[in-house]
């Protein structure tokens, strides 16, 4: 309130910064710097683009959808969802040998794992191996928290929603079924399977699961999803963790197996081949469907087509830009060179 | 019921015996400044805080959040709002705790009182109304008093008032005459009048009882009154009774907050928030819509997969509908960002710094340098269309130098080499020379009347402390000092001192009454022309007049000097009138003035001074780059025409060329008929020439600037503008304001003279008001520019001499005139620059950071999934992105300073609001709109096969936000690069720093398990997006193809024309480091 004596010495500093007389770098754009700029971000563009082009073509993609709308399915049997158990068969041919390794997704379609309600309803602490959660689990997994009033492990949405069907892949030579060895390992991030998902420190691992249910929706608990491999078992089981990782878009796929192994490592050859499908998972509820996909990935991953077709786009527009000023500035004459 | 006058008992004595005495009730001499108590801290800063309405929609939002059960969780808008709140309250805080301290200081200060003849002291608060009060030498006083006694032998005191008006110079204060010696026995009361806060005024009347006696009465007025915070000074001690106490001092009084003035950046802040929330709320129901539209399909509404509670299905419908709607408004609520407030208010705090810190504004004479007393306004001042300025001090230097006189009709020139005269006033320095001579006598009258009628002005000079010499002889050669000290001496030895006739700028007259040796009675008046010459016999004005009106127009400040012999019935009936007016309580001013009135009357005029009043320094550049800037000028004074017009020739305001329309009494008069008509013809008949003829004003440029239109300068004065606006019919006072103000525009300069403090008020306002709202800027150094200070949008004072009161109500203070021209021509221009784009940017970068998020609606169900993680929701704004704005918004020069100095004609190109016009918003909208749509689907085509690693492992949502996120950080800082023309080194360090943090915390935040996170959602995903190829190709075409066809603009619109030398002045993609001056 009562106004402080003014100093006699308030000069103001003279530095560089309260003067406002920083050095500064004071770029401007001009022709001179754009347009050779626009080639060469053009020229890098169509560069990448062509490769990003070529590479996408050089993949090779087979879908196979099974879900057993139509009555001329093999698995049309299978898709009134009467619950019991059902197996189909699809039949397929390649012409040509399918490069290895081959990727073996299945794929879902107007599927919702990015709801909100549902890519919450998952209790982290019990998928870390944390007993106090096996007992007690969050109430974000409601309603798949408690089942008669015993806890489920896993609980939520996501864990009982868990894709169950299995496939196994056969090539017919000569009227025989000769299976297709898949690699079921390496399929989920190495993050999940190794750190961020941890089964409880209890052997056997079923002792853990004392006093919890399985989810209503599972054919098994989570310590019988791989009985013969104790390190794909419960929560570090690569198809849970597939599962888990949810999915960014309604129309997605997900890695089931790999070809690597046996007569198949270089690729699957050309012939006659048998998916045998053991037809668990309903999705015509909800109008969804369901598809098996084989691929091979490059060095950009999946087939693609997008990133080349829009880094040629790019590309190419970034050149034309730049002959377009060329002959505006041409024409025009710009107050620059002057 | 309010009382009109309060009644004091000198030391609680009561007046008399027998009637019972009942202590009035006054407040108690506590200061309270502070705002908050230790108690009522939380809840009332709580409650002002959330009264601001952008705290209080943050505050709905979070309270949504914590109630209903939404997407994102309360901590990601109730971190930052409570950021801001604590802040803010930790400052307000802070400062109310250094006022109570402050408080504390002046309260418990220890005073002493005089109570039945002992001295006690006392701490400060506990004096009441009534006590009388002891104050030492150099010690302030604690409350207002009425001085009874001083230390000094004529019974008076010294006081400076610095700390009130910040005039430091010694002031007389005059005890109650003829009060006892002995206070003790003091038996008084005073009546005066109830606290008012004019420092100046005061009324009062103090009764003094004496045994015996009929109560003698005393008039009190300011001389009397001793104000709380003016400090004792070359008086050892003194005594007063206190009148006002505590918050009822004028210095609590005049402690009362400003009204907030707003800015017209604000004011477009608040429309474009407007149309966000318009976005906010539709896109949250468009959502809504299209959520149950979807569901309304068979079996998309509960999947088997995704079943839904039993609560969730025994909600009602529309509830079930108004809390979706309220889950998507929490959801894109970070459209409207409380970060931006932040940034404005910090832009703006620490933006008025360079203001404060401007060597060019530091004068060495006051050793001070600019001053801002409101940072809010720091980019009005680059959009201001009008300029009020005062004369006098203001454009002139208020340092008269006597240059002529003329007594008699013949002329008196001063001619010495050393015309610098330092004088004080006017007539320091009389005649040297004489050519023609007038009559002896009438000589020595005109000397003597300007030697004693300036007595008053010596005195003052003496009040500067004994030691001083009359600093106004100093400079003059000797015989001069000793011509007016003779006249002095004279005066106290010859002349005996009846009345002062104050001087007032209604009267613009001033007199003295004295009584010569030989027993004359002569009445002495100096004054303004105007005021003198009715007042005079009328044949003497004609010999003078001449002489006055030549003066005048050279640019000189004109007195005329008369006197008058007084008959000993005139005097007598004069100093009886005087002597009741000054004792009247009530109406004081207007008694005195009929009195002034009829005192001086009939008196003979011996001649005129002609004074020289200086132009500041570059007065003249400065109004003709504020003019070549676009901006009118007018000039309001209280001075005369003539005057007047020839400081707006010296100014350059007025060119050779320019042809005057005058619309005065004068110009009202000649036609010889009624002036309401000659008025209304005269307008009309200006009109025609100014507004109709003139060629049409070309769109897009504000005003002609242009050598081949012939310039007209409009002049009015006080009597003509109060007919323009109170004109008797009310269809006509409106019809006379719209051409006034059409012929004003027209104009390039306007001059109102004979001004009265509140027509500058109006005539402000009347602008300010006018078509358009232009911005308005007054500037004035004197206690009669504050109202119109006030008034304008901006105002500016001068720290000149005519006090300190311009300065304590203006937003900005400067020590010249000059530097108002970097003031607005640099500061206000970046400034404006510098938040128009801070303003567009953040609206920008909020846009193409929630549409995403709203376009991933349509793809998740509307089931208001968040695209980013929490983390990355809340540190969007706070960490990732603020940082390069706010630098930018602190350092861009996107023309260099001395650029927009030399050309006063940038300051067109941002008139009008012209980088926040709803195109250029428009366009900044669209630009999120495109770069939003592009994040999003430029991802989503990428996540149709969501294979992106060479590992064949697919990538889920988080990947798909995190990379969308990525871009978006990216893109909305690079497109501030390109927008960057001044890379200092802190905007390098900022820019790159920023992003680098960006990559640093993500790594970070994926890197640790967190145990406080329930959902491990980001563990890794941006470092495993970093080893897909194709996310690296996806981010940097996304970020290219958003910020080429920005490059693309940025070169077709090369700035063309006069100006694209200057506006470009470096070589391309170089390294120009600005040299330093000294």
């Amino acid at each position: 309130m009562v106004k402080e004596v003014k100093e006699l010495v308030n000069r103001p500093d003279n530095t560089a910064y309260t003067q406002q007389r920083l050095p500064a770098w004071q770029p401007m754009l001009s022709a001179g710097i754009v347009i050779p700029g626009f080639v060469s971000i053009g020229l890098v563009f169509i560069g990448i683009g062509v490769a990003l082009f070529v590479t996408s073509q050089s993949i090779q993609v087979l879908e196979i959808d099974y879900t057993g709308v139509e009555q001329s399915s093999p698995c049309f049997k299978c898709s009134d969802q009467t619950g019991k158990k059902c197996d189909c068969v699809m039949n397929f041919d390649i012409d040509s040998l399918f490069k290895g390794p081959v990727f073996f997704y299945y794929g879902l379609s107007n599927y919702f794992q990015n709801q909100r309600k549902y890519s919450v309803s998952i209790d982290y602490n019990q998928l870390t191996g944390d007993l106090d959660y096996f007992t007690n689990p969050d109430d974000a997994c409601f309603p798949f928290q408690n089942d008669r009033n015993k806890p489920i492990v896993p609980c939520g949405a996501i864990a009982n929603s868990m894709f169950n069907d299995t496939f196994q892949l056969f090539q017919l030579v000569n009227g025989q079924k000769k299976e297709v060895p898949l690699d079921g390992k390496g399929i989920a991030w190495w993050t999940d399977y190794n750190t961020k998902y941890r089964n409880p420190s209890v052997t056997p691992l079923r002792n853990a699961f004392n006093g919890t249910v399985k989810p209503p929706s599972w054919p098994q608990a989570a310590y019988e999803l791989d009985t013969k491999d104790t390190s794909n078992n419960g929560f570090i089981n690569q198809d849970f963790l597939v599962w888990m990782r949810t999915a960014a878009l309604p129309d997605f796929r997900k890695l089931y197996r790999r070809i690597t192994e046996g007569d198949y490592a270089s690729g699957l050859p050309a012939g006659n081949y048998s998916l045998q499908i053991a037809y668990n998972y309903p999705v015509l509820s909800f109008d969804g469907r369901k598809k098996v996909v084989f691929s091979n990935v490059s060095w950009m991953g999946g087939k693609n087509e997008f990133l080349g077709i829009a880094y040629l786009v790019i590309g190419s527009l970034c050149v034309l830009m730049s002959i377009v000023m060329l002959i505006v500035y041409a024409k025009f004459k710009f107050p620059e060179e002057d | 019921i309010r009382v009109d006058s309060r009644t004091i008992y000198v030391g609680h004595r009561s007046s008399s015996t027998n009637e019972a005495f009942i202590p009035p009730k006054f407040c108690d001499n506590r200061i309270v400044s502070s705002k908050y108590t230790v108690w009522n801290f939380l809840p009332k800063n709580l409650f002002e805080q959330f009264r601001r309405i952008a705290n209080f929609y943050f505050l709905i939002i979070f309270l949504v959040q914590v109630i209903v059960d939404t997407p994102t969780s309360p901590v990601t808008s109730g971190l930052p709002l409570f950021f801001v709140i604590t802040v803010t309250a930790i400052k307000q805080g802070y400062e109310d705790w250094l006022r109570h301290k402050a408080d504390n200081e002046v309260n418990k200060y220890p005073v002493t009182v005089l109570e039945d003849g002992r001295r006690i002291r006392k701490e400060s608060e506990k004096i009441k109304v009534g006590d009388v009060v002891e104050v030492e030498e150099d010690k302030t006083f604690p409350c207002d008093l009425i001085l009874l006694q001083s230390s000094r032998g004529d019974d008076t005191c010294f006081v400076t008032t610095a700390s009130l008006d910040g005039e430091s110079n010694h002031k007389t204060h005059y005890t109650v005459p003829d009060t006892e010696k002995d206070l003790e026995s003091l038996n008084a009361t005073i009546e005066c009048e109830q606290p008012q806060p004019d420092l100046y005024k005061f009324v009062g009347r103090m009764h003094i009882y004496k045994t015996n006696q009929e109560p003698a009465v005393r008039s009190l007025g300011p001389e009397n009154l001793l104000l709380k915070g003016a400090t004792l000074k070359n008086t050892q001690k003194i005594c007063g009774v206190a009148v006002y106490t505590g918050m009822e001092t004028k210095m609590a009084l005049n402690y009362q907050g400003k009204s907030q003035k707003r800015s017209a950046v604000e004011k477009s802040i608040n429309a474009f928030l407007l149309v966000y929330l318009c976005i906010l709320v539709s896109k949250a129901l468009v959502c809504t819509t299209l959520k149950y539209v979807w569901q309304g399909k068979p079996g998309q509404d509960e999947p088997w997969y995704n079943e839904k509670t039993q609560r969730e299905k025994d909600t009602n419908l529309y509830l079930k509908m108004f809390t979706d709607f309220l889950s998507f408004m929490v959801l894109f609520n970070f459209i409207i960002p409380v970060s931006m407030y932040v940034t404005v208010e910090m832009q703006k705090f620490l933006g008025s710094f360079f203001i404060t810190w401007d060597k060019d504004f530091f004068d060495p004479e006051i050793k001070e340098g600019a001053l801002v007393n409101t940072s809010d306004l720091n980019e009005e001042l680059g959009q201001v269309e009008y300029v009020f300025t005062d004369k006098t001090g203001t454009l002139t230097q208020n340092n008269m130098e006597f240059i002529e006189c003329c007594i008699d009709g013949f002329q008196y020139k001063y001619q010495d080499e050393s015309s610098e005269l330092d004088g004080l006033c006017v007539p320091d320095g009389p005649v040297s020379k004489l050519q023609q001579k007038a009559g002896r006598e009438r000589e020595e009258l005109f000397l003597r009347a300007l030697c004693l009628c300036h007595t008053v002005q010596v005195k003052e000079s003496s009040e500067q402390g004994q030691a001083h010499e009359q600093r106004g002889f100093i400079a003059s050669s000797p015989d001069e000092v000793a011509l007016v000290k003779g006249t002095v001496v004279e005066r106290s030895s010859m002349y005996e001192l009846l009345h002062v006739l104050n001087f007032d700028p209604v009267r613009r007259r001033m007199s003295v009454i004295v009584r010569s040796k030989s027993g004359e009675t002569l009445l002495f008046c100096k004054g303004a022309d105007s005021s003198i010459f009715p007042r005079v016999k009328q044949e003497e004005v004609e010999r003078i007049r001449m002489h006055v009106e030549r003066n005048a127009t050279e640019g000189y400040r004109t007195l005329c000097v008369a006197y008058k012999y007084l008959s000993e019935e005139e005097y007598a009936q004069a100093d009886a009138g005087l002597r009741e007016a000054r004792l009247a309580l009530q109406d004081r001013e207007q008694k005195l003035m009929s009195v002034y009135n009829q005192v001086e009357t009939g008196m003979s005029l011996i001649g005129a001074t002609a004074v020289e009043d200086r132009l500041q320094e570059e007065a003249a550049e400065t109004m003709e780059a504020l003019q070549g800037a676009g901006m009118n000028v007018w000039v309001l004074t209280g001075d005369k025409m003539e005057t007047a017009k020839s400081t707006c020739y010296a100014c350059r305001l007025f060119q050779r060329s320019t042809e005057l329309l005058e619309l005065t009494v004068r110009t009202l008069e000649d036609g010889g008929r009624r002036r309401e008509e000659r008025l209304h013809e005269l307008l009309l008949d200006y009109h025609k020439k100014a507004v109709q003829d003139a060629p049409p004003v070309k769109a897009g440029v504000t005003r002609r600037w242009s050598s081949a239109n012939q310039d007209y300068g409009f002049i009015i004065d006080g009597a003509t503008l109060s007919m323009v606006l109170n004109s008797s019919s009310e269809s006509n006072a409106s019809r006379y304001k719209n051409l006034f103000l059409q012929i004003c525009q027209n104009c390039t300069a306007v001059l109102c003279c004979r001004m009265a403090p509140l027509q500058k008020a109006q005539i402000v306002k009347m602008v300010k008001n006018s078509k358009g709202c232009p911005i308005t800027l007054s500037i004035g150094d004197g206690a009669n520019d504050v109202s119109m200070i006030l008034e304008a949008h901006v105002g500016i004072g001068i720290k000149g001499k005519e006090g300190r009161q311009a300065v304590r109500n203006s937003d900005y203070a400067i020590p010249k005139l000059k530097h108002l021209k970097k003031l607005l021509l640099a500061h206000g221009h970046l400034y404006y620059v510098r938040i128009a784009h801070l303003v567009q940017y953040f609206f920008y970068k909020n846009l193409c950071f929630i549409l995403p998020q709203f376009l991933y609606q349509f793809f998740c169900g509307y089931s208001q999934q968040p695209l980013y993680d929490a983390a990355y929701l809340t540190m969007y704004n706070i960490c990732f992105t603020s940082m390069p704005i706010l630098a930018y918004s602190l350092l861009e020069q996107h023309i260099c300073i001395e650029v927009l100095l030399d050309n006063a004609t940038l300051y067109r190109d941002i008139a009008k609001n012209a980088m926040l016009r709803w195109g250029l918003f428009l366009y900044w909208t669209l630009l999120g709109v495109f770069h939003g749509l592009l994040f999003f689907f430029g991802v989503r085509f990428l996540f149709s096969n969501p294979a992106l690693q060479d590992n064949g492992q697919v990538f889920g949502n988080w990947s798909y936000g995190t990379i969308v996120f990525t871009v978006l950080v990216f893109t909305v800082t690079l497109k501030l690069a390109l927008d960057t023309r001044h890379w200092t080194w802190i905007n390098h360090f900022v820019i790159w720093g920023s992003l680098a943090f960006y990559v640093f915390f993500s790594f970070f935040w994926g890197g640790i398990i967190w145990p406080f996170l329930k959902q491990q959602r980001l563990y890794f995903v941006f470092a495993n997006m970093l080893s897909s190829v194709s996310a690296w190709l996806v981010i940097i075409l996304l970020i290219l193809v958003s910020l080429l066809p920005e490059i693309l603009l940025v070169v077709f619109r090369k700035p063309r024309g006069p100006n694209a030398r200057q506006i470009a002045p470096v070589t391309p993609l170089s390294y120009k480091h600005l040299k330093e001056d000294d």
